[in-house]
């Protein structure tokens, strides 16, 4: 047995599915999920790849699991959303090779726009789910995963969370196992969804739940923690590290299969118990199913369900559990109070900053999309107006354009050429090619700005579609924006350089006049990612600089205001010029 | 005053409650590096460990914090408040944003370095200029050093880190020959002799107190 290991989440994952003989692993970078694939993509004889979007993902490796291999999808929890469409019939046709889909969620919102509780997802699909507490107990559910998986024929979801995903512990591997492929079968009653097959799969899916929650109430993974009190707390995932260490000696029911949830183990452990507690992260998953039990628990009316849990608020929730053996809540050093915020902000030489900084001079109403260049939302910069999920951007500027034309009454581009929607390479490559179609096809009349900086920088530079790179680095085709967006019928497409604000504003606001769609490329390199292009670091002329703070709207940070005076931070400073182009005093220069 | 190191020869590992050591900086600075060394360390002492950190939006100069806990047998990987035994942090502004972390007699290990946020960079809100003072009034017996000057010293400023982790490391028991072969282990190879003479300068630094 090789020593333990320290390893995040999400290496214990991808090490346990290589382990289990995964061969086939899909995934679209998103955190906290990304490094799932990152890991299972160097060893040895698998096959990995980024897909443009979580739907490919999914839909890939349910392909390579009817091609008789063991496969891996991977996505943070709104990736499932896009992959929703076959999330929801893939358990009717049910698996060859074992298929593992590890959904990542994240509380707290520390890289999301929301807090879904993807739980309900597996419920929803009548597909099992395992959740992990640690790195050890990722690495051996995925184990079990694949067996459960081919056992009963079904996908199987690992629900993580950004605690289990990004938190190292100690993982002690089992001995890898080199599964057969199964030999590829046709067998189109059942996996052929048409409405007479999925009459005949439904009720082998409902059949095969039961078999599950069988499963499910004696699987030894469900841990029946037996200690002091007349209390009992189910819980599951990341929160019972938090019950532990918050109640120490308290009894203590774990779920690692959360769906179906075992309602004979739940009934029968806590009926032994006066007071029955349940404590989760997000939405009151277990304890609607302990509740209908006619267990009483207390929960969600103490336990937050915005935002992570963690020791203090979950002992803040049941005092008398936290305290109850004469300790005293200990005292803390209080909150510093006032002091400066420090947001995320658009690197030194940022090629989004100088696009998203035109944009705002022109007055554009900006739909948003998923990337870094959302962080142009902050003060200065106020360059987005609206954003919700990857690629709406281009499908709500049309809808607004549409409704500001409607809204005037005059059957023209009423809005006032001003509506431009906003997206990275990646994202458009994920979801926003359909967009540019919904614009050509129907008549939009704004524009939409691809920002192309070559890599899909917020999750750590991931190559995709563009790059002309695979997961794996081998050399692959690259899709071409410009050729791509004239074959949808869109005639007005122009690549601008974003460190050049002359040409930004002058070519924006051309096509924003047009009455016709356009497509403006921003194209350069992320400045991370392109170390050469960076430039020597530009000066402040003393003598010419009045400090009325133009050039600070820019928000970068190589520029700073000190004692009133405006400098350039040499060691920050990237050299893009930008700066320079925006003061009216040519104060700026190398 | 809790100690991290009841006892330099210490090496029995049954028993030991969970002790927690939280690190911080500005996106950017390697505090995430540094929480996998110090983790490293421990596990090679045989501690059960586990650390937490947050990727993502944290690659953009924001506000960077990571999480150490070793012991026996470590639940949570979140550190809860006012337990953290030592607060390592390598800017003055992010040590006063996470001193609600430290325990009562807690050491805070600091490099006097000031990086603005974008607030103060614009002229906005001022940067704290007694942080120093404060972060002293706050934990009595703090180590507040130009972390970076040292390292440059060592042979790379960017190794501000590996001094402030050699000054954390005589308060855990994990030996001096654990640090080093970590430090090799973890660091890129070029950068090793840096690291470790920067680790060796904190470590003196901190033995000379």
């Amino acid at each position: 047995m090789p020593e333990p290991r320290l390893m995040t989440g999400n290496e214990a994952v991808a090490l346990a599915a290589f382990h289990a003989g995964a061969l086939f692993a899909s995934a679209y970078p998103g955190t906290p999920s990304t490094e799932i694939l990152e890991q299972f993509s160097k060893f040895d004889g698998v096959y990995a790849e980024w897909a443009p979007n979580e739907k490919v993902a999914l839909e890939a490796a349910i392909g390579a699991s009817l091609g008789g291999v063991r496969s891996l999808a991977a996505m943070k929890h709104v990736g499932l959303n896009v992959a929703a469409d076959p999330w929801f019939t893939l358990p009717y046709i049910g698996v060859s090779g074992g298929l593992v889909i590890a959904s990542a969620d994240d509380p707290g919102m520390h890289s999301s726009q929301n807090e879904q509780d993807n739980r309900y997802y597996a419920k929803a699909a009548k597909v099992p789910m395992l959740e992990p507490a640690d790195s050890q107990e990722a690495y051996d559910l995925t184990r079990e995963a694949y067996r459960m998986s081919e056992r009963y024929d079904t996908p199987v979801m690992l629900r993580l969370t950004t605690r289990v995903c990004h938190s190292r512990s100690l993982v002690e591997a089992a001995d890898a196992e080199a599964p057969k492929p199964m030999p590829y079968e046709k067998n189109e009653v059942k996996r052929v969804m048409i409405p007479g097959h999925a009459r005949l799969r439904h009720p082998v899916m409902v059949e095969r739940l039961a078999e599950l929650e069988e499963l499910s109430n004696d699987s030894p993974f469900q841990k029946k923690e037996l200690g002091s009190g007349d209390a009992v707390v189910v819980t599951c995932g990341v929160a019972y590290q938090y019950v532990k260490e918050a109640f120490p000696g308290v009894s203590i029911l774990k779920l690692a299969m959360t769906n179906p949830l075992p309602r004979r183990l739940i009934s029968e452990f806590c009926e032994q118990f006066k007071d029955v507690y349940v404590v989760e992260e997000l939405e009151p998953y277990l304890e609607e199913t302990v509740a209908g039990l006619g267990l009483y628990p207390k929960g969600k009316d103490s336990v937050p369900r915005v935002g992570e849990l963690n020791v203090d608020n979950v002992r803040e929730a049941f005092p008398e559990l936290a305290w109850s053996k004469g300790a005293a809540p200990r005292m803390h050093i209080a909150h510093v109070e006032g002091l400066p915020a420090r947001p995320p902000i658009l690197c030194a030489g940022c090629p989004h900053r100088g696009i998203m900084y035109s944009l705002a001079r022109l007055k554009a109403i900006i739909a948003g999309d998923i990337g870094c260049y959302t962080l142009s939302v902050l003060p200065p910069l106020s360059a987005h107006d609206c954003q919700v999920c990857m690629g709406a951007s281009i499908n709500m500027g049309h809808g607004i354009e549409k409704a500001l034309e409607l809204a005037s009454g005059k059957g023209e581009a009423a809005g006032s050429h001003r509506v431009v929607s906003v997206l990275g390479d990646s994202t458009f490559f994920h979801s926003g090619v359909t967009g540019l179609m919904e614009m050509a096809y129907n008549n939009g009349r704004f524009t939409v700005v691809i920002l192309d900086n070559r890599t899909t920088a917020m999750t750590g530079f991931q190559d995709h579609p563009g790059t002309g790179v695979t997961l794996q680095r081998q050399q692959s085709s690259s899709v071409d924006i410009e050729m791509l967006a004239r074959s949808l019928g869109i005639e007005n497409v122009r690549v601008v350089d974003p460190w050049d604000l002359d040409e930004c504003k002058r070519v924006l606001s051309e096509e924003m006049k047009r009455d016709a769609p356009s497509v403006v490329i921003s194209r350069r390199a992320c400045v991370l990612r392109d170390k050469a292009s960076q430039r020597e670091a530009l000066k402040v002329l003393r003598e010419e600089c009045n400090d009325c703070g133009l050039c600070l709207g820019l928000a970068c940070p190589a520029l700073v205001k000190r004692e009133g005076e405006v400098t350039i931070l040499e060691d920050a400073c990237v050299g893009c010029g930008v700066c320079a182009q925006v003061c009216r005093r040519e104060a700026i220069k190398v | 005053m809790i100690k991290l190191k009841d006892n330099a020869d210490y090496k029995n590992i049954e028993d030991e409650a969970t002790r927690s050591v939280v690190l911080a900086g500005v996106g950017g600075q390697g505090t995430i590096l540094a929480a996998n060394m110090l983790a490293n360390a421990l596990v090679l002492h045989g501690y059960d460990v586990k650390t937490s950190e947050v990727h993502g939006m944290a690659q953009r100069g924001g506000s960077v914090i990571s999480m150490v806990r070793f012991g026996s047998a470590v639940a949570s990987p979140l550190v809860p408040l006012g337990e953290a035994d030592a607060l390592v942090v390598t800017e003055l502004l992010e040590t006063l944003r996470n001193i609600e972390f430290l325990a009562p007699g807690g050491k805070v290990i600091a490099s006097r370095t000031r990086v603005d946020p974008l607030p103060v960079l614009q002229g906005a809100v001022e940067y704290p200029a007694d942080a120093e003072e404060r972060i002293g009034k706050i934990a009595p017996g703090s180590i507040i050093v130009d972390a970076a000057a040292i390292a440059a010293e060592a042979g790379n400023a960017r190794a501000a880190n590996t001094v402030l982790l050699g000054i954390l490391s005589p308060l855990l028991p994990v030996g001096e020959d654990e640090w080093l072969a970590t430090i090799e282990k973890l660091v890129k190879e070029k950068a090793v002799d840096a690291n470790r003479n920067a680790f060796l300068a904190g470590r003196k630094i901190a033995e000379s107190r």
